[in-house]
This record gives C-alpha cells, sequence and structure tokens, in this order.
C-alpha cells in the first residue's frame, strides 16, 4: 500500500513541479500575501474603535488625554456634516468636538488670527495636554451611534478620559450595521460568483476540448465571452434579487433609494466583475494557477473593498487601491442608494467606472483570450 | 447490453434509409471541379521536433482524401492545421483558392477525435446549440433522423455509448450541412458493429457528394472509404494515390503468411523478400509456385500458410517497416 501511495505522490509532485506557472505562482501568491498584510495591518497596534475628531488640520495628540488611548484610530474630519453622517453610517464608532480645536475652533481661528495650525490658533493650545486643560475651555461635544455596540463601548472609555464630556443628538436616522453590512454581502456574494463562476467555467471548457470544438465554428472569441457575460450575469441578477428579497424581509430592511437604479448598478458591477474573471481564465489550462489568481483578486477586495468595515482613516494608498477594485464601487454607491436614498446624480462615478471597466476587461479579455493551449 | 441494442437500432430504424436517401440524394450535385482545399508546404515545429515537414497535397471536391499513418507520424496536426485549429510554422492552406477565413469555418464540418459537449445537455439541445453558430445548415430533426439519434434525442449527452457519442459528434459536424468534413479517426474505440454503422453513415455523406478528409488507423476503413489516400510517416507524405494505385505500384501478386514461431532461422536466408511483423512473417511474391517450392525444399511447415492479396497494411510495413497502429 506504502509503494502505491508514494507512486501516486511523486507522480503528483512532478505533475505540480512541472507545471511552472503554477509552481512560480505557488512561490510567489504567500510572499506577496505576507507583503501586502504587512503593508495593510502591519506597524501600530491595530485599532478596535475609530474615532472622528472634528478638525481641519492633522491632530493634536496633546489637545486631550482621550487622544492618547490605546486600540482607538482617531481620524481627522472636517465638518459637522461630514461627521454625522459616518456616525450614523458606523463608517465610525464616534464623533469628537474638542472645543477650541475642533474644525468650528479651527475654523473660527483661521478667520480671526488667519491660522488653524497644529490644532487650533488660540494661546492655549499649547498650555492644556490634560483633562482640566480641556474641560477649562468646555467639555468636549460628542456624537455616537446608539446602534452601534462599539460606539457604545467607547463612548465608556471616552467618559472614563472626559466625565464631563456632553452627548449631543445625533440628527437623521442611525443606521443599524446590519443595514450597513447588508448590501456588503450581497455584494461579497456577487463577487465570488462572477470570478468563480466564470472562470472555472471556461477552465472547464478549454481543459476538456469543448472550446477546441467550438473554434472550429464561426463563432468569435469576443461572441463566446460575451455568451457567457451575459449567462452568469442573468443567474446572478436572478440570485441577488432572490436574496435581497429574503434577507430584507427578515431584518426589516426598506431602501432609501430606487431599487431600479440599484438594479441598474447591479447589472454594471456583475458585469465589471465577470468580465474580470474573464481575463484571468483567457488564456490558462491550469486549475491551480486560476484558482491562484482569482484568490489574489478576491482576497484584497473582500478585506479592503468596505464589505465588513470602513476604510475610514486607512492610509491613503489602501483607499486609492481599494478604489480600483469594481467592489468598491458597487459598496459604496448601493450604500448610497440603499441607506442615504441616493439618485443617479450622486453614483454617475461609480456607474460610469463599472461600465468602462466591464468594457475594458472583457475586449482585453478577448483579446488575450486563447481556444486551446499548444 | 443496453448500450449495444441501442447501437443496433441504428440498422433497425425503418425510416433511416429513406432518410439517409434524401439526404444522400436531395442536396446540392456538385461536380468534381478543382481542389477544394490545398495544402502548400506545411511545416510545423514543436521547439527542436518537426511534426509536419514539407507537406503538400490537393484535395479535389467530391473526393473522400486518407490521411494515414501510425501515432506521430504528423497526420493530426496535419490536420488540425487543415481544420485552422492550429497554426503553421510555415506554408498554408488554401480553401477554394482562399486562405482559411470566415467561409470556411460556415461551411466545413469537423470530427475531432475526443470533444466533449457542455454537461446536462440533451444530444437535441447540443444539436441545437451548434446549429444555432451557423448561418445555414440542416434542421435539426433531419439531422437527428440522418444519425439515427431518434431515440436518444432527449438523452443527456454524457450517458451515450462510444457509438452513440460518435453519431451525435457526426450530426455536430454536419449541422451546417458542410461542402467539407473532416474526420479525425472517427472509429477508434469503437466496436465491430458501431464501426460499420458509422462507415455506412460516412458512406451516405459521400454519396451527397460532400468533400471528406479522413485519418483512421483502420486500414479497411480506408480501403473502403477512401477514393485516395496518403500515407505520413515522421512527418512527411511517403506514399500518395488511389489505395489501387498504391498497392499495384509497392506489391506484386500475392502475399503469402506464416505464423512466426514456424518460420525457421535456417529459412531466413533464402532468396526471398520477406517482412517479419510482430507474430507472423510475409513473403511476398509475384511467382507463387516457385515460392512454395522454395520454401518446401527448406521444410519450412506450411500447413498455417495463408495466401492473400497485400492490402494497405502491407504497404505501410513495405514502406516504413512499422505497423500502422504502433
Amino acid at each position: 500500500m506504502i509503494r502505491r501511495l508514494v507512486s501516486v505522490w511523486h507522480a503528483r509532485n512532478l505533475e505540480f513541479v512541472r507545471d511552472r506557472s503554477t509552481l512560480l505562482f505557488t512561490l510567489v501568491m504567500p510572499v506577496m500575501l505576507i507583503v501586502g498584510m504587512s503593508f495593510v495591518f502591519g506597524g501600530q497596534e491595530r485599532p478596535l474603535f475609530k474615532v472622528g475628531v472634528l478638525s481641519a488640520a492633522p491632530l493634536d495628540k496633546s489637545a486631550h488625554p482621550f487622544l492618547h488611548e490605546r486600540f482607538v484610530d482617531f481620524v481627522p474630519i472636517a465638518s459637522e456634516s461630514d461627521g454625522l453622517h459616518k456616525v450614523t453610517h458606523q463608517q465610525i464608532d464616534l464623533l469628537l468636538d474638542l472645543p477650541h480645536r475642533g474644525v468650528a475652533a479651527g475654523a473660527r481661528a483661521s478667520a480671526n488670527a488667519g491660522t488653524g495650525e497644529n490644532g487650533g490658533g488660540d494661546a492655549s493650545a499649547g498650555a492644556g495636554a490634560d483633562a482640566d486643560a480641556g474641560d477649562a475651555q468646555g467639555p468636549p461635544r460628542y456624537w455616537v451611534n446608539t446602534d452601534s455596540p462599539k460606539g457604545y463601548i467607547v463612548e465608556k472609555l471616552l467618559l472614563a478620559s472626559a466625565p464631563t464630556a456632553k452627548r449631543e443628538r445625533v440628527t437623521g436616522t442611525a443606521t443599524r450595521y446590519i443595514d450597513w453590512l447588508f448590501p456588503g454581502i450581497l455584494g461579497m456574494n456577487m463577487m465570488f460568483s462572477c470570478l468563480f463562476g466564470v472562470g472555472y467555467v471556461v477552465l472547464r471548457y478549454r481543459k476538456n476540448g469543448f472550446l477546441k470544438r467550438l473554434h472550429a465554428t464561426p463563432l468569435t472569441a469576443f461572441e463566446f465571452l460575451s455568451a457567457q457575460v451575459l449567462s452568469r450575469l442573468c443567474l446572478i441578477l436572478f440570485v441577488t434579487v432572490l436574496l435581497y428579497i429574503g434577507i430584507a424581509s427578515i431584518i426589516h430592511f426598506h431602501s432609501a433609494g430606487s431599487l431600479l437604479l440599484l438594479f441598474v448598478l447591479a447589472v454594471l458591477a456583475s458585469l465589471s466583475m465577470i468580465a474580470l474573471g474573464l481575463t484571468i481564465a483567457a488564456r490558462f489550462a491550469s486549475e491551480e494557477l486560476v484558482a491562484g489568481l482569482l484568490n489574489l483578486l478576491t482576497w484584497p477586495m473582500m478585506l479592503l473593498s468596505g464589505i465588513w468595515f470602513s476604510l475610514e482613516g486607512s492610509p491613503q494608498w489602501v483607499q486609492w487601491l481599494a478604489s480600483i477594485f469594481p467592489l468598491t464601487h458597487l459598496l459604496e454607491a448601493s450604500r448610497a442608494i440603499m441607506l442615504d436614498g441616493a439618485g443617479v446624480a450622486q453614483i454617475v462615478p461609480d456607474l460610469i467606472y463599472l461600465g468602462v471597466t466591464a468594457v475594458a476587461f472583457l475586449v482585453f479579455g478577448a483579446w488575450s483570450f486563447r481556444w486551446r493551449i499548444e | 447490453m443496453r448500450r449495444a441494442e441501442n447501437d443496433r437500432t441504428f440498422d433497425r430504424a425503418p425510416n433511416l434509409l429513406a432518410s439517409r436517401r434524401r439526404f444522400a440524394t436531395g442536396m446540392d450535385k456538385k461536380i468534381m471541379t478543382g481542389p477544394i482545399l490545398e495544402v502548400c508546404n506545411l511545416v510545423k515545429q514543436y521547439g527542436t521536433v518537426t511534426a509536419v515537414s514539407d507537406v503538400s497535397f490537393r484535395v479535389p471536391e467530391g473526393m473522400c482524401f486518407g490521411l494515414l499513418g501510425p501515432n506521430g507520424a504528423g497526420k493530426t496536426t496535419t490536420i488540425e492545421i487543415m481544420e485552422g485549429i492550429l497554426s503553421a510554422t510555415a506554408g498554408e492552406v488554401r480553401y477554394r483558392g482562399e486562405p482559411l477565413g470566415r467561409q470556411f469555418r460556415e461551411e466545413a464540418g469537423i470530427l475531432f477525435q475526443k470533444t466533449a459537449l457542455q454537461d446536462f445537455l440533451t444530444v437535441r439541445q447540443c444539436l441545437t446549440m451548434f446549429r444555432g453558430l451557423y448561418d445555414r445548415g440542416l434542421e435539426v430533426e433531419e439531422l437527428i433522423k440522418v444519425c439515427a439519434l431518434e431515440k436518444l434525442a432527449g438523452r443527456d449527452n454524457r450517458k451515450l455509448s462510444g457509438g452513440q457519442q460518435q453519431r451525435l459528434l457526426l450530426a455536430i459536424a454536419l449541422v451546417n450541412d458542410p461542402a467539407l468534413i473532416f474526420l479525425d479517426e472517427p472509429t477508434t474505440g469503437l466496436d465491430p458493429q458501431a464501426r460499420r454503422n458509422f462507415w455506412e453513415l460516412i458512406q451516405s455523406i459521400k454519396a451527397r457528394r460532400k468533400t471528406v478528409i479522413l485519418t483512421t488507423h483502420y486500414m479497411e476503413e480506408a480501403e473502403l472509404l477512401c477514393d485516395e489516400i496518403a500515407i505520413m510517416d515522421n512527418g512527411k507524405i511517403i506514399a500518395q494515390g488511389t489505395p489501387r494505385e498504391l498497392l499495384n505500384q509497392h506489391f506484386a501478386d500475392v502475399l503469402l503468411e506464416l505464423p512466426r514461431h514456424e518460420f525457421p532461422d535456417s529459412a531466413r536466408h533464402l532468396p526471398l523478400t520477406v517482412i517479419e511483423a510482430s507474430d507472423s512473417v510475409e513473403i511476398t511474391t509475384n511467382d507463387l509456385d516457385a515460392t512454395l517450392r522454395t520454401l518446401m525444399d527448406a521444410r519450412v511447415p506450411l500447413q498455417n500458410l495463408r495466401i492473400r492479396p497485400p492490402n494497405l497494411e502491407d504497404l505501410f510495413l513495405e514502406l516504413t517497416g512499422k505497423a500502422l497502429r504502433a
């Protein structure tokens, strides 16, 4: 038995090692993952909470002891309305306004003295590095989403540092986390179905010779790929609509915006992601390589497109990278429609991006497509 | 058991002959004219290996042209270049005087050695799908009749026997009512009954004056179906002509066949033309009496001697020293 096992094990190893493209990818993929993860999550301790601080300038940590709390990411936010939007949409857990240090104070200082540098322009800025100093100019004000569990905890942390901090009323409808997450779940399901569904089907057709047979007909690569895209699109839309109806009825969710616009967005996003999957499957014949490449796409999208958490406060390059992914545009636009009732005008950049990438990926896929591997 | 029964239905179908007759006579009656396909100085290299080396031939319209050779001779590579599936390193293939293009794809039908179809599709659905890829062609129901697929039309294509599968693939190759049909080893792996059924189908295609290009390992298949053959070895064409012409060119009248173990070593020095096959010894001669006398004088046992006319298999052995199915 051992001999047979070793024979098969050895043959499989030879097969794997001689498939150079897969071998190379298998070696490169972990390195890329390590490098990517170290960039995104490495360095400082990962914060558990995200607090927006009204400030037109980079934050001065000495402005208040609360700003020294560990595991809290303090993000400068330029305007109160922007901050409140982020609180209600759970993009930040709490919004804080430190008197004479926030944007209002900064703006006032700028208007009065022509400066708003270093967290404020008044003379007392450098004096107070403790709670008393802050309180001496009035208690900090804060806004918190009472539906957010993390908001509840970070509020306790704030009150421990600044017991006199005053909670302000959050205007507008607070969004539940599940409402914020809902578009993410739909988007993630679409992403996997788009990328893996089409990628593996084309690969199977290539390996079993069906593509070779089609090649002998008048069918062009563009026609074949378009048919695959449209077939998968219908399936994805059907499943997504079913999921939407099912989940929305369970969590009692009602979209604030047009469902028709949401459908159009789903069509464009699906087209873009299916065509992206086709570019991967366009010319390879190795399951392992295609699986690896698809993983290379789906992992960053899952982590950086904002399915589970907001990228608020992430390094600029991470946000820039995220903005490349079609899923990011789908989620931003769908949240705008579903949670804020956004219309076409507000999401038109996302629609254009998704439409352009769909066409670009499809054209690239058709150009690089191989019916068979010689 | 069920497979064999289904294969036999091919012959028993009462309306099949009528269908085939309609198929064979009701269509275009093209007159054999110039070449429908020309292969000019074809070369195909894979790295340092030359699979096809400067191959040229012409296939007149309406002919069944056979490309024969052992495995590795280069015939599948040649035929795939002719089908437009593979690119040539050098040389070209011309269809009706033009490089292969849209017209060729519309007018050619191809049956590959191995083709997988889409999972879960029935026979009728497979045919409908392929029919949709062409501007013109035969009706799906007619194809089903011609290829005796009536009882299988609703069956999942993965649940067909080898013979049934080949009939479906032939129906797919005929879906565009092609002027030129490539059949790449169409009967390999079929049992004798299914193979004969398939030959009958090919003959009905020939009767429609379609041009057929056939590769095969089976010499009886080539002799039965092909008007002209080209024999390939080591990437080159080593003989070309009608089967009868080639046999007349290379062989005397008769061939004597003896079991190898009954042919003593001492007889190997006799003045005879001897070809040694795996389990037999073959002697070609144009003077049967003299050869028999020589063998008897050498005390070679003749109880199991067979005397037969030479066939294409013998021709191939004569030309290359290799068995065709090697």
